[in-house]
Order: structure tokens, then sequence, then C-alpha cells
């Protein structure tokens, strides 16, 4: 049976580190607000864009753009969103897993797939298997603005211009609610299910509707991939919040049941130390 | 006198709400004046200044990388940034101008990254043109 210094020490340090998982916990739930906060201001910004970008796309016929038409695929370009840091439960190794699973699925040889990371713990988990990832950006704030991202996105978008991938799918985490976030594929190029909601306006064009395509079809390309990152962020937060949760909860648990046996011990402790003065009290009689 | 509605939106959330006389600004193609009852139109927007004219008040705001929306009684703008002219943080706008100086005597012209320091430097000087009101 361990002594009881080492059961107390045990309390002690258990107790330090459910204070920082505590802490954490309030500080992830903090975050998420504002995650959350920041996602749903971007929501009018992405009805807008879509709203434009159906109506301009699906009304008129002439309207032809690269990033609007399938092209034989040869390459496939992953995007993966993950965290930072770790603590967070499965958040990272959920989405990890499906796309490293696709991967092997669907690509023999490395040179038919490349993935783009933001995230730390992404880009280092293909890096060390030796995956194709040709871009990556790390330490994304934790509200970021777009002008953060704007840079790779834009260079996302730029490698499917030039035909370094054809297609482009996105993963990621999708904030459904604090206890719940889907690992969620999306298709992100080209844009082939355009769809709107509200009726379609036909709009004049100046000048016409081919360049206003090619300025706002990146734009709209871009804002897809900001709006996941706000989306991902938001899950992140919540996913930390339960994992530090759970700790705090296990925690609390290990320390009550750490007392009872520092308890006993003690009171076995006690009971001896009476037994053995009795007894040396008889043997003197 | 009719008023038509304004809203500016960019990715990080709404800039500008409101209703006005007239919106004037700098579409890629030249100079755009919007009054109530516009037909409906799409056109991209140059890196520059909207001005929203309302009641002999003019209000200005600086965007870059954006695209206008109008229909007869609503216009949409959206941009990668806006700023109001009072919100603008005119010194970090004059070092990124600077910044971007120094960068453009270093490059040579056929350099990408010429360019962008070219649209960085638009970008620095359009936002010190609006804090100061050189519209």
């Amino acid at each position: 049976m361990a002594s009881l210094r080492d059961i107390k020490s045990r309390i002690t340090s258990t107790k330090k580190t459910s204070q920082i998982t505590k802490a954490m916990q309030m500080v992830s739930a903090a975050k998420m607000n504002r995650a959350e906060m920041n996602a749903k201001s971007f929501v009018p910004y992405m009805e807008k864009i879509q709203e434009v970008t159906a109506s301009i796309a699906l009304g008129s016929q002439d309207a032809n753009h690269p990033m609007l038409t399938s092209r034989p695929v040869k390459k496939t370009g992953y995007l993966v969103i993950t965290s930072d840091r770790g603590l967070a439960g499965a958040y990272n190794s959920n989405i990890i897993r499906t796309v490293y699973q696709t991967i092997q699925k669907r690509h023999k040889s490395t040179d038919e797939y490349a993935i783009i990371a933001i995230g730390r713990t992404g880009r280092d988990f293909f890096k060390k298997r030796g995956m194709n990832v040709i871009l990556d950006i790390v330490a994304v704030s934790d509200q970021p603005s777009f002008t953060e991202i704007k840079d790779i996105a834009s260079k996302t978008v730029g490698m499917y211009l030039d035909e370094t991938f054809d297609e482009l799918n996105l993963y990621y985490s999708h904030y459904v609610s604090a206890i719940q976030q889907d690992v969620t594929e999306r298709k992100l190029l080209p844009l082939t299910d355009i769809s709107s909601t509200g009726t379609l306006t036909s709009y004049e064009f100046e000048p016409n509707a081919e360049e206003i395509l090619e300025v706002l079809l990146p734009q709209y390309a871009e804002s897809l991939i900001y709006g996941s990152l706000l989306d991902s962020k938001a899950s992140e937060h919540a996913a930390r919040m339960t994992a530090m949760k759970n700790a705090t909860d296990n925690a609390s648990d290990l320390i009550s049941s750490l007392s009872l046996v520092y308890n006993r011990a003690r009171q076995a402790a006690i009971t001896q130390e009476i037994t053995e003065i009795v007894g040396g009290a008889a043997a003197l009689e | 006198m009719k008023t038509i509605n304004v809203n500016i939106v960019t990715p990080d959330g709404p800039v500008y709400e409101s209703d006005v006389e007239m919106v004037s600004t700098k579409a890629a193609s030249g100079e755009l004046g919007i009054l109530p009852g516009h037909i409906p139109m799409v056109a991209p927007l140059q890196i520059g200044a909207v001005r929203l004219k309302n009641g002999g008040k003019t209000d200005l705001v600086a965007v870059s990388g954006g695209f206008i929306e109008v229909k007869p009684e609503k216009v949409t703008i959206l941009a990668q940034s806006a700023e109001q002219s009072e919100e603008i943080d005119v010194e970090r706008a004059k070092s990124a101008k600077l910044r971007a100086e120094e960068r453009l005597h270093q490059q040579k012209r056929e350099n990408i990254d010429f360019r962008r320091a070219e649209l960085a430097l638009q970008r620095a000087m359009n936002r010190i043109n609006v804090s100061e009101r050189h519209f």
C-alpha cells in the first residue's frame, strides 16, 4: 500500500492539473462564443455573394469560366483544416483519419493528389508520412481575419486555375453545436453546385458577364474557404471545451477516490498506533 | 428626396448600412453614380472610395477588392476589406505605404511581388486619402 505522503502528493498534483484544465475549459468556452459570433457576422457576406454568383452563373448562358466547368481529373487537391494545438479531444484525429483513408482509397501514388494544410497538426501528420503537401499555413489566430487567410486562399484558387490540380476538396469540422462537430467533405472546385434560394435577378453587367465572373468567382471560392475556417475554429474551441470538461470531471473523480484511500490509510495508521500503545502498556503491567 | 438603401459588407462583418440619396464610386470601367431607381446591375470596383451622399453630408468608405450590386431600391457592396473614413488606422496605412514603396524600389518589374507591392501601395494610398477626405 502506498504511503500516506505518496497519496497526499498525488491528490495535490491531480488538484493542480484539474485547476489547469478547468481554466482551459473556461477559456475555450469564451473563445467558442467569439468564434460563433464571427461565423455569424460572416453569414450576410456569404449569402449575398452566393446570391450574386448564382444569378450571374445561372442567369446568363454565355457565362463560361474554367471555375464553373469540370475537366478530366488528373490530380486532386485536398484542403485540410486542422488546429495548431492539441488537447482538443478527437477533433484533429477525426479530420486527419477521414482525409488519410480517402486518399489511400482513391490514389495509388503521390502524383495523383496534393495537400494544402491549414493548421500545424494536419501539416505535420501528412509531411511525416511523405505525402504531397504543397502549401501550408500555421499559427492562424483564434479569431482569424480575412486578410490572414487571403494569401493562401487566393494561391489555392490560383493553383486550380493554372491546372496544378483539377478538382479541390475541402475537409473541415463543421460546428453543429457545442457538443457536436461533424467532419465535412465539400467539393469546392469546380463550382458545379451553385444554387440560389432567392429569386434570380437579371442584371446589367458592367463591362460584361465574363469579366465580372473573372473577379467574382475567385472571391467566391476564397470566401467559401474563409467561411469553412471560421466554422472549424468554432468546432475546435467547442471540442477543446468538451475535452477539458471531461478532463476536469475525471480529475475530480480521481481526487475523491484518492481521498477515500487516503482517509482509510490514515485511519489504519491511527488504529495501528493505538494498538501499539495499548500493547506496550499491557507489557509493562 | 428619394433615398436608396446601401449596405457595405465584408467577410469580417457589415461595415455600413444607411439610406442615402446618391452613391458614387469608381468601377473597373470608370466612375459610377447611382441614384434611387437604377436598373439592376453588377460591376467590379477599383480600389477606391465610395461616396455616400445624404442631405448635404457625405460619408466616405475606403474599399478594396469589391464589387457593387445594384437593385432599384437597394445597393450592396461586397468588398474584401472596407473601412469608414473615421475608422481608418492612418498610422498603419502610412507604414504600409512606406513598406510598399521600399519593395517597389527593390523589385524588378516582371516580378509577381512587384504587382503585389503595387496593389498594397494603392490600398494604403486609398486609405490615407479617404481618411483625409481628399475626394
